[in-house]
């Protein structure tokens, strides 16, 4: 071994410690777990069963997987049509005031979570800020159920997750060559055009990027269906939430975790790969 | 089979829950509900006794379960548990045997409360807190006033999208069986079925499940009739007078919290002396006045202002209207139906 590579294993060292001893071996465990028995009392018993896989297949569970990548894929839409928009701007605007811009997209990760979404309960509650504006306004009628709908439940997840598409669009878009587009306007293709065969193609890997980020953690969210759902939405979040501190059916919650993050893996490969092939293109472009 | 692999299952055990770190081995260890019982309660008790003792806290009954469980009960020497967790605790042979002779003021309790369906004779488990669950409402908003658990499953057009439904397994479960007139410990899955479909069938005219700021809701007006536990509904009595509470016709449940010690503590003289602590009248009497349960402590209630009973009047139920209802025991097995149950319920659209 050489010098450099000595080096590089030394620097390794301590990410690869902390994965392996906070991710690899408590997920092995977490794997584990599933193949074993509830006991009786909602202990564990150490028998081999494949039931709790068997039981994912379950119309029930499997249709609140089915309803969490709804809501899940709601929200990535959402967010990407959002995002990718306000990338754009940011990316169009003066250079100088860009960093500004960047700073105020991320700026409400510099709040808790919790009190992000409940800042959402203070706003769109039956008594709360928009009835009382309503009132303010002359409406008279009953308050609108804005809180504890499907659609508060999204609102969270889009609320929180942008700056994530944000982030991940405005990289590739800032790096577009001015050129690229000029060229395409000179050779006669409308804006429209220009946008569709040019700029999109480009930045599809920022857009990619940034949907899988909002799509898995949003399927795996259960503090905002909770909070923003008044619980009357289930999502795998809550489900496996509800296993290991309700039911006390820890081999039943390790199974469905277990599924929750090979769905988030094959994803993230997924996006992965598709980064690695765009990569490739655009290099091919920047040389031919 | 069933032979346990010790070294998998010390790991999973280890892993799975983040036990907090084993206190100084002298020290005798209360695990409690945070708020449960006076701030001071435990450097009192020391200071008192000359046991050295400290809390930690728990958040829930399955918590507190799964690090007894894991654990063996090492590192516990009293925990504060429902009633039916104590149940579990039992059967599963990690409690140790009340020593009434260590724990004289066990004379306090009512008579009721040595005579639980659960423990009768606190063989096991001393109850700490009893109480019940029923509808608390804003009398100014509500009329007629509610009656059954029916209005709350299928309210009055005027009340719907207005109520809360506690989304706890047993509680839910209990409001739909009590409608049904059926048990609050029912087993039998084709009663379960009948009232998870009336319970998906209610959850249209519902706000929200609810179980922590249920009370709150009911201040500000965003809910108008709430699924609740009566200590938490006076909470929202002590904001607002308009607020009541009713036990619906078709009865409702007792539940019932307790303290055990773990047959695994090394201290258990030390843990019989914090129980006969707590049962003293004026430190049991704290709960009541400060968190507004009722305790089964005839000496410590006798104490209660009448101003506080008047105030809130759930408070002056007595022994024997609280024994007319039916206790939450351990459904064992069944827990697992109850928790699909719920999640059907939670998941139906």
């Amino acid at each position: 071994m050489n010098a450099s590579n000595a080096r590089s294993t030394a620097l390794m060292a301590p990410a690869l410690a902390w994965l392996t001893a906070l991710m690899v071996i408590p997920c092995g465990l977490i794997l584990a777990l599933g193949f074993f028995r509830r006991g009786i009392y909602g202990g564990i018993e150490y028998s081999f069963t494949l039931e709790n896989f068997a039981l994912l297949l379950d119309p029930l569970y499997a249709g609140i997987f089915l309803t969490s990548a709804r809501i899940a894929g709601t929200a990535t839409l959402i967010a990407v049509v959002i995002g990718y928009a306000a990338a754009y701007a940011i990316a169009a605007a003066p250079r100088h005031r860009q960093p500004l811009l960047l700073f105020l997209a991320v700026l409400p990760f510099w709040s808790n979570y919790l009190i992000r979404t409940y800042a959402w309960i203070v706003l769109l509650n039956r008594e709360g800020l928009i009835t009382q504006f309503l009132r303010m306004m002359g409406y008279e009628g009953e308050p609108p159920s804005l809180l504890y709908t499907e659609g508060a439940v999204i609102v969270g997840l889009v609320y929180n997750y942008l700056p994530f598409v944000i982030l991940a669009c405005y990289a590739p878009l800032s790096r577009l060559n001015p050129e690229l587009a000029e060229a395409s306007r000179d050779l006669g293709a409308s804006a429209f055009t220009t946008f569709r065969r040019v700029i999109l193609p480009m930045t599809l890997h920022g857009i990619a990027a940034g949907a899988v980020f909002v799509f898995v953690l949003s399927i795996g969210n259960f503090i905002t269906p909770a909070l923003l759902g008044g619980g009357r939405f289930q999502m795998i979040g809550n489900l496996i939430y509800a296993q290991f501190l309700t039911a006390n059916d820890w081999p039943f919650g390790a199974a469905l975790s277990m599924a929750l993050i090979a769905i988030m893996l094959g994803l993230l490969t997924l996006q992965a790969m598709a980064a690695e092939k765009g990569a490739g293109e655009r290099r091919e472009v920047l040389d031919g | 089979m069933t032979r346990p692999f010790l070294p998998l299952r010390t790991l999973i055990a280890g892993a799975a829950l983040s036990l907090p770190a084993a206190p100084a081995l002298a020290d005798l260890v209360i695990s409690n509900w945070d708020g449960y019982m006076a701030p001071d309660a435990v450097a009192n008790f020391s200071a008192e006794t000359g046991e050295p003792a400290e809390m930690v806290v728990h958040a829930t009954n399955e918590e507190i379960m799964g690090k007894i469980i894991a654990s063996g009960g090492e590192g516990f020497d009293v925990a504060f548990v429902s009633s039916p967790f104590a149940e579990v605790l039992n059967n599963l042979g990690l409690l140790e045997p009340i020593d009434a002779d260590k724990v004289p003021n066990l004379a306090n309790l009512y008579p009721e409360a040595a005579n639980l369906s659960h423990d009768p004779g606190n063989g096991f488990s001393v109850p700490y807190a009893w109480g019940t669950t029923g509808l608390c409402y804003r009398s100014d908003l509500v009329s007629p006033e509610p009656a059954s658990w029916n209005d709350l499953l299928h309210p009055a057009e005027a009340q719907a999208g207005k109520v809360t439904l506690l989304g706890t397994d047993r509680w839910l479960l209990a409001a739909g069986f009590l409608a049904h007139g059926y048990s609050v410990n029912e087993t039998d899955q084709a009663k379960l079925d009948e009232v998870t479909a009336d319970l998906i069938a209610a959850k249209k005219t519902m706000l929200a499940f609810d179980d922590t700021t249920f009370y709150s809701k009911l201040v500000s007006g965003e809910a108008t009739l709430v699924h609740a536990w009566d200590g938490w509904c006076n909470y929202g009595i002590a904001e607002n007078p308009d607020i009541k509470f009713v036990v619906p016709s078709e009865g409702s449940d007792l539940w019932v919290d307790t303290m055990v010690v773990l047959k695994a503590s090394d201290n258990k003289d030390g843990a019989f002396k914090f129980i006969n602590y707590i049962l003293d009248a004026a430190n049991h009497r704290w709960a009541a006045e400060n968190i507004l349960y009722k305790v089964p402590n005839q000496a410590a209630m006798d104490g209660l202002s009448p101003d506080l009973i008047a105030q809130f009047p759930n408070m002056g139920m007595t022994p024997a209207d609280l024994l007319k209802l039916e206790q939450l025991r351990d459904v064992g097995d069944a827990t697992r139906a109850y928790a699909k149950a719920v999640s059907a319920i939670k998941a139906a659209n």
